[in-house]
């Protein structure tokens, strides 16, 4: 088979077909880069609607209904359809490169992983188009979600089934690949912090999702067929869906948290031409932010009557999580002490957020006294906090990621004037917005209301963090201009734009689709800077050129999912007219089908000619 | 398998020897479940105290996991560390869920 690609222009429909089947990780990374950036836009937009309506008392720009469903979908679309899928971009992205591999343990499982999770992200917003979307916060607590009428939390429950099947295949993918496609001599104690993080991470999603499936499975049969999993009159527990959607819900936070530290790992150790401070103190101290993220998840719930002991417990525990976290915060410190610290965008999103992350962790802490927190609970304290920790955690390290690794995807460097502009406006709008939100909730501003009242002594701070919200906003969109001129004018660089110390930096940007022509011989922690420091240009291959086996593109992810996707109309719809059910059998027939088409065709991919490498590397 | 037949005589006969030793705890462990099972059934069908009863059922299922996992699944030999770190992580973390469940929940 033909493998050299040629460069001439391909048509848009071939383009299409080509990233609707493709099973490459490059391809599925960008995927998921687009797909959580446009969620990432449109939950933004929802954000700046929320600020709007809070800019001045008694606002009435939206309907208190709406504000309901506006803050519910805000905040369910940041965490599960952009932070969660934008996350899982740059693992796609650089995790198999990192390794030295040629593509994930399950490439088809990659694309199924994708497409459920686009088609559970579409599942989730249809809601805004037929009467109302989800309006009981994006945690859905039970009796409200249950009780809530229309399809808007129904959409909430299959959108989030369909589209956390996806991540759990992705956290699985990830784990077998981590664990068996490393190349000769990356060892564990050798592995990029960024690989370790997502390593980690993988894990907690094998064992948190399936509390959250649980969950959900329960609320779906509340809702739709008349159960009374959380209604005390029939026996029930509302009590019961917290704690499940908790043991999910807080090792949640350390699913986007540790990667995010994995990429400022990676970031601040290039820019600080030093090997990162204390390696193995920081795997430990992922590994152990991993365990006790599995500990702790009832201090979400100290108000609600679980006893002084339990509550004292989840406090202690809680509170222990400072320490690894600490752990890491001044190895970063250390890691820039003495360093040729160059600063760029990526690097400032990296200098930017260990104070704005310290401050969230230190809040944190104080809402972690259980005690305390009687006084925090669902007032603007909390809304504070959690920004702090999410957005100064997280999402700084996707803008830094973003500007970091954009080179290898897609061989061009985001201008960095720009990057510096975005930089700047984002990180002074979000303490503008979020710093005063602390203040708000001592001074007793509830979370969720929709209005406040005037000569309360809350006018002038919502106008403080609306105000910043707008700064937020016009970065974003310098962001999305420096994409899009960048794709336009921006100039081609090599495989190693950054000096960097990793392997995805010892092969061409954007690399070759079979990544590695072959697997490099790794001598130890940032096995390219051992290489560079000896004088030597790339990694000492090992293994002599041969022919690499390639799977096949599939368009059955794309079919399957959709198939979920009808089933679940079928689901919601059933409950006002049997007919629908009708969905159901042709959603899951569709389903069904296609994985009995993916068991029994055996597709066993195809072999890149030793030939056309050679012929390639003389061209 | 086409490999191992270049094998030194020795290494195959210590090879050979391993299969056969494995071969026999197998046996003794599949022999061991069967007797578990049976004393199960014939504790509840003799209806003894319901107290003494299930702790024991569960004990002996607890065990009965073990052989599985390690006689039958390998877990113990080289190269399964680390499906056997992952094992008693998602073990913990679910004895942790019907812990706090037990405890905060129902009880």
């Amino acid at each position: 088979m033909s493998t050299m690609v040629a460069t001439n222009k391909r048509s848009f429909g071939s383009v299409l077909w080509d990233y609707l089947t493709t099973v490459d990780h490059k391809k599925i990374a960008i995927l998921y880069l687009v797909a959580g950036g446009f969620f990432f836009i449109v939950g933004g937009l929802e954000a700046m609607a929320i600020r709007w309506q809070l800019v001045t008392p008694m606002n009435d720009f939206v309907s208190a209904g709406l504000y309901n469903e506006l803050i519910t979908m805000h905040g369910t679309k940041m965490i599960f359809l952009a932070a969660m899928p934008l996350i899982f971009a740059f693992m796609n992205a650089v995790v198999p490169l990192q390794i030295g591999a040629r593509d994930v343990a399950f490439p088809f499982l990659n694309s199924l992983g994708f497409w459920l999770f686009l088609f559970g992200g579409i599942m989730l917003n249809v809601g805004w188009i037929t009467g109302g979307a989800a309006d009981a916060g994006w945690t859905a607590y039970a009796p409200l979600s249950t009780t809530s009428p229309g399809e808007g939390v129904d959409y909430y429950v299959l959108g989030l089934q369909i589209s956390g099947a996806g991540t759990l295949i992705g956290g699985i993918n990830f784990l077998v690949t981590i664990v068996n496609m490393r190349a000769p001599g990356m060892t564990y104690m050798r592995m990029p912090l960024f690989t370790w993080t997502a390593f980690v991470a993988s894990a907690l999603i094998l064992f948190a999702f399936p509390a959250l499936t649980v969950g959900l499975f329960l609320m779906m049969f509340d809702r739709l067929f008349g159960s009374g999993f959380f209604d005390p009159n029939m026996g029930g527990n509302s009590v019961i869906w917290q704690h499940l959607f908790w043991i999910f819900g807080h090792p949640e936070v350390y699913i986007l948290a540790l990667p995010a530290f994995g990429i400022f790992s990676e970031i601040i150790a290039t820019f600080s031409r030093k090997r990162l401070f204390g390696y193995s103190a920081m795997v430990f101290a992922t590994v152990l932010i991993g365990f006790l993220g599995f500990m702790v998840w009832a201090h979400h719930m100290f108000t609600v009557g679980m006893g002084p002991a339990a509550n004292s417990i989840f406090a202690v525990a809680t509170m222990a999580i400072a320490i690894p976290t600490g752990i890491k915060i001044f190895n970063w410190l250390f890691t820039l002490w003495g360093g040729n610290i160059q600063i760029n965008t990526a690097m400032l999103w990296s200098l930017g957020f260990i104070p704005t992350f310290t401050l969230g962790g230190m809040t944190g802490v104080m809402v972690a006294a259980a005690s305390a927190d009687y006084q925090f609970h669902d007032s603007y304290f909390v809304v504070a906090h959690f920004h702090y920790v999410i957005v100064g955690g997280v999402v700084f390290a996707l803008f830094a990621a973003t500007h970091y690794w954009w080179p290898k995807m897609f061989g061009k460097i985001l201008n960095e004037t720009l990057g510096k502009i975005t930089f700047w406006f984002f990180f002074i709008g979000f303490h503008m917005t979020f710093f005063i939100q602390h203040f708000l909730g001592l001074m007793g501003m509830p979370r969720r209301y929709w209005v406040y009242k005037e000569g309360q002594g809350l006018d002038l701070g919502n106008a403080i963090s609306t105000a910043g919200a707008f700064l937020m906003a016009i970065g974003t969109i310098v962001l999305l201009y420096n994409v899009i001129i960048t794709s336009v004018k921006g100039e081609k660089v090599g495989g190693d734009p950054w000096g960097a110390r990793t392997l995805e930096w010892a092969i061409p940007s954007p690399p070759p689709f079979y990544n590695f022509k072959q697997l490099p011989l790794v001598r130890g922690l940032d096995p390219l800077w051992i290489e560079k420091t000896e004088g030597r240009d790339g990694m000492t291959p090992a293994e002599p050129i041969g022919d690499i086996h390639m799977p096949n593109n599939s368009f059955l992810p794309f079919i399957m999912s959709l198939g979920f996707f009808i089933a679940g109309f079928g689901f919601i719809y059933q409950k006002y007219d049997l007919a629908w059910l009708s969905l159901v059998f042709i959603g899951m027939g569709i389903a069904l089908g296609s994985m009995l088409m993916r068991s029994v065709k055996d597709d066993l991919g195809y072999h890149i000619h030793k030939e056309d490498l050679v012929k390639e590397a003389k061209e | 398998m086409a490999e191992k037949s270049s094998l030194h005589p020795a290494q195959l006969d210590y090879e050979r020897q391993k299969r056969k030793d494995e071969m026999k705890q197998q046996v003794v462990t599949f022999a061991l479940m069967i007797i578990f099972t049976i004393i199960s059934f014939s504790m509840v069908i003799a209806e003894i105290d319901k107290l003494f009863v299930i702790p024991v059922i569960i004990v002996l299922a607890a065990v009965q996991v073990g052989f599985q996992l390690y006689y039958f699944m390998h877990m113990s030999h080289k190269g399964h560390e680390l499906p056997a770190f992952m094992f008693y992580g998602g073990v913990f973390a679910a004895f942790l869920t019907i812990l706090a469940l037990i405890a905060l929940v129902w009880w």
